[in-house]
């Protein structure tokens, strides 16, 4: 479904990778593992159309991504790192301003659902500036239980600042997502416990390692 | 697409109505600078009266530059600007959702409070009535010429001085006509034509600006 090919990323003057290529197809988990500073989050966001790759090209069904790009917007949920929260507003504010741009329906109802699938329910009515760092990342990773029925998830550092409760939930959730024909990409430094048909694997450091080699 | 207009326009408010002091720096600003003048320049009638468009609307233009780089800056922080290019919907539709946002807080604000500070002036009725929908006209131009510039220096060191040196060139006819207009109609010509040039800004700016608004944007996030 989704289909690079030949992608090379370039920083100021550092080459991060050239020629990589792979193909995420319903149901597939790819992870994207590296040093720092391999290039992961860029390839993230090259994968998202935020960043246009120096060479190379993103087909999304077929279709260059650059293309038609609110098309394949629609298709996408991204999380970063940055947790992409307002200070000032509520955390149920917060989410259905999202859930909102993202087309979805920004009912109360609904977007409570998804917080209490994190557990943070009870912060709902709070600022997000008085959360701690875990329960900030807790209702970024909401949106995702917003977005069940959109297929591809890019996720960057998902399980960074979460507790165990929280790390399981996420797991589930990505499960479910992959079962029910979903794709992820996600870069992490823990091993996660997906079950999923097939699990890819883009090593960044042996990428760049072959190329040099040969 | 107007439901996300609807919804950045919301969200925006919203922010703004919890971080009230931001709109009444700019506000304070306005007042302070304008009401500064008659008390350096004397009481003589005449004179103020000759002085007033070019003080109020330049004093307007840059209480909004003030709020320029709060209109991107801090979306670009958090992250949520990058969800806002990853909407699905027209950038070009969000984008119009934070201009209009911005001039709601910074332009219209300018706009009741210009009357009452005409008065310091000695302005008579009709040449503060012109005031009004001159800055009324002008100020979504600042908005909307302001928000390229801000997109522009997006993440650029230094940008508050960066976006003045980008902006201010094109406030530059805003400026003549919106001051030029008031003081028309103190001369006792007319403003017609000085509202109705303004008036072609106004409609160039809603065409142009916020596409040039959503390259810049796309390219800065780069």
């Amino acid at each position: 479904m989704l289909e690079a090919r030949q992608l090379e990323c370039t920083r100021g003057e550092r080459r991060l990778f050239s020629k990589l290529s792979f193909r995420i197809g319903s149901g597939q988990l790819l992870r994207v593992v590296g040093a720092n500073g391999s290039g992961k989050t860029s390839l993230l966001r090259i994968m998202c159309g935020l960043v246009a790759p120096s060479a190379g090209e993103l087909r999304w069904r077929g279709r260059s991504i650059r293309a038609e790009r609110e098309e394949y917007s629609r298709n996408l949920v991204f999380i970063g790192h940055l947790n992409a929260l307002k200070d000032d507003l509520t955390a149920l504010e917060n989410l259905q301003v999202a859930a909102a741009l993202a087309g979805m329906s920004a009912e109360p109802a609904s977007v409570m659902a998804g917080l209490a699938r994190f557990g943070v329910a009870h912060c709902a009515e709070l600022p997000a500036k008085v959360l701690s760092q875990g329960q900030r990342r807790r209702v970024a990773l909401s949106r995702l239980a917003l977005s069940p029925a959109v297929p591809l998830w890019i996720l960057d550092e998902p399980f960074s600042a979460l507790d165990v409760g929280a790390v399981i939930e996420l797991e589930r959730l990505l499960a479910a997502h992959l079962v029910s024909g979903g794709m992820v990409v996600l870069t992490t430094h823990q091993e996660v416990q997906v079950v999923a048909h097939a699990v890819l694997r883009v090593d960044l450091d042996a990428h760049t390692a072959a190329l040099l080699a040969a | 697409m107007i439901r996300a207009l609807a919804w950045v326009l919301r969200r925006d408010l919203l922010l703004a109505f919890r971080r009230r002091g931001d709109v009444v720096n700019a506000l304070v600003f306005f007042v302070i600078v304008v009401s500064l003048f008659p008390l350096g320049v004397g009481p003589e009638a005449s004179q103020l009266r000759n002085m007033a468009p070019g003080v109020l609307w330049v004093a307007a233009l840059l209480a909004c530059m003030l709020s320029l780089a709060r209109l991107f800056a801090p979306d670009h922080q958090d992250g949520t600007l990058e969800q806002m290019l990853l909407a699905g919907e027209p950038l070009v539709i969000l984008v119009a959702g934070k201009v209009i946002s911005h001039w709601l807080m910074s332009g219209l604000p300018l706009v009741l409070m210009a009357p009452l500070l005409g008065l310091q002036f000695d302005l008579p009725g009709d040449a503060l009535a012109v005031l009004c929908v001159s800055l009324l006209i002008g100020t979504p131009v600042l908005s909307l010429i302001g928000a390229v510039g801000a997109a522009l220096t997006l993440g650029v060191r230094g940008s508050g001085v960066l976006v003045a040196l980008l902006v201010l060139p094109l406030y530059v006819p805003v400026l003549i006509f919106g001051a030029g207009a008031v003081g028309a109609t103190a001369a006792g010509t007319g403003a017609e034509a000085h509202l109705l040039l303004l008036g072609g800004f106004l409609a160039l700016s809603v065409v142009l600006a916020p596409w040039a608004c959503a390259a810049a944007l796309r390219i800065a996030m780069e």
